[in-house]
């Protein structure tokens, strides 16, 4: 499986220079020319290291970091990248590359200055392998061979990682948002106000009406006030949810009032012409409760005496 | 499956105790648009707690007994319909367009208590 990995990342590595015309690979002298590549970048790590810090700094990439923690990491990579170089196997470099993201991405750094560090430093080391080969052309030639796929599949990896990092703590995120349950609060007797916030997807809409359902029968409900001012927008499906949700308390002998519904909402409802005439709506909450307790028979009236007493 | 249809009051109630086959639906629906006249009710409640389906067949046959009814000047309510059930049919689109609703028995009688007073005071 592992090797399997690596067999997968090399080709797309050979795939990302489609303009360089490939050698047949001659494994043989490939390795023997790597391994004097790493000799190399090895004798000169401090120096390469160095002008690769500055020339991240110059780049203004980073710069979230300090330069201390800058060449810090810059270290760490350096010497993953030479090891990438010498074995081959892409595993450790990965697993740094994870760990690195989870570390830098939480401080708003962002894909491109990942993949900009990771090029630079590509860059940096041709630069040095020029200068030392600058006058074997052929050798020259030869050592970029090995090189260059090499180096593609290291910012591969590392741009996936990247990612990689960031696609999971995105699907972590959705899921803490799902999991925030959505009260549904009797404010008074027979009457439920279900306040929905945030995003609605089919899902988390279908888990809503269910809750509501449950909470109908449960509390005995014969009004509920569905408030959607905190959703900031809603597509079709979410929108004919709504209208299914309102039907379905219907069926318990409940009555819906939907308020809060932003200009926005108001304009895609009409727009996909959802069928409004189901649907009682009143501008806000206060109104929207107002409603409820008249349908309810309900009469609110300030209490006088506390009324005209002094503060 | 026979329904029992109960006679309280100016009410008829029919208490489904099973799953009901195509053929008990009809049956139920003739026997109550029979009685209604026969009884003179002004309003019947079908209580439909215990199904946990409610097809197209089904929810048309109680649509047209409700309708049915009427004519005969009674008003019909269906009662007890479970929260799945609801989520189903509005699936299905079936949403008993035009029938009136109620969450149980009680709320039913209640309905029907203050939508005949209405008719009566009116008329």
């Amino acid at each position: 499986m592992g090797d399997q990995k690596v067999k997968r990342t090399e080709d797309r590595g050979r795939g990302d220079s489609p303009a360089r015309v490939m050698p047949p690979p001659d494994d043989e002298s490939t390795v023997s020319l790597l391994r004097e590549l790493v000799a190399h970048l090895r004798k000169d790590s401090t120096q390469l290291r160095e002008e690769w810090a500055r020339r991240i700094t110059e780049a203004k990439l980073l710069g979230a970091m300090t330069s201390d923690e800058i060449f810090a990491e810059a270290t760490a990579v350096y010497d993953n990248y030479v090891e990438v170089l010498e074995t081959g196997a892409v595993d450790a470099l990965q697993a740094y590359a994870r760990d690195l993201s989870e570390r830098i991405i939480p401080r708003g750094v962002e894909t491109d200055e990942v993949v900009g560090i990771v090029l630079l430093l590509r860059d940096v080391l041709a630069r040095s392998l020029f200068a030392k080969y600058q006058t074997d052309f052929q050798l020259l030639n030869r050592i970029l061979d090995a090189y260059e796929p090499a180096a593609n599949r290291i910012a591969n990896t590392v741009a996936v990682g990247f990612v990689q990092e960031r696609e999971r703590i995105i699907r972590q995120q959705q899921e803490a948002i799902r999991e925030l349950s959505t009260p549904v609060l009797q404010v008074r007797e027979r009457l439920l106000i279900l306040p929905i916030i945030g995003v609605i997807d089919s899902q988390r809409a279908r888990q809503l009406t269910e809750q509501l359902l449950r909470g109908i029968r449960t509390n005995r409900a014969k009004v509920v006030v569905i408030d959607i001012t905190g959703v900031a927008a809603m597509d079709a499906t979410v929108a004919n949810h709504l209208v299914q949700t309102v039907e379905a308390s219907r069926l318990l002998g409940a009555v819906v009032i939907v308020t809060g519904l932003s200009p926005e909402i108001a304009q895609t409802l009409v727009t996909i012409g959802v069928e409004l005439g189901k649907m009682n709506t009143v501008g806000d909450l206060q109104g929207g409760i107002e409603e409820a307790e008249r349908l309810l028979g309900y009469k609110v009236s300030p209490f006088t005496e506390v009324a005209q007493q002094p503060i | 499956m026979e329904v029992p249809i109960l006679k309280q009051g100016l009410y008829l109630i029919a208490s489904i105790q099973a799953a009901l086959s195509d053929v008990d639906l009809v049956h139920l629906r003739d026997a109550l648009a029979e009685k209604v006249g026969k009884f003179r009710a002004r309003g019947v409640i079908v209580d439909v707690t215990v199904l946990d389906v409610m097809d197209s067949f089904a929810s048309r046959t109680l649509r047209d007994l409700a309708h049915m009814t009427r004519l005969r000047g009674a008003e019909t309510v269906i009662v007890g319909i479970q929260p799945e059930v609801a989520f189903a049919m509005v699936q299905l689109g079936l949403t008993l367009e035009g029938v009136d609703t109620a969450l149980d028995l009680e709320e039913g009688l209640a309905f029907l208590d203050k939508k005949t007073k209405r008719r009566t005071s009116r008329g």
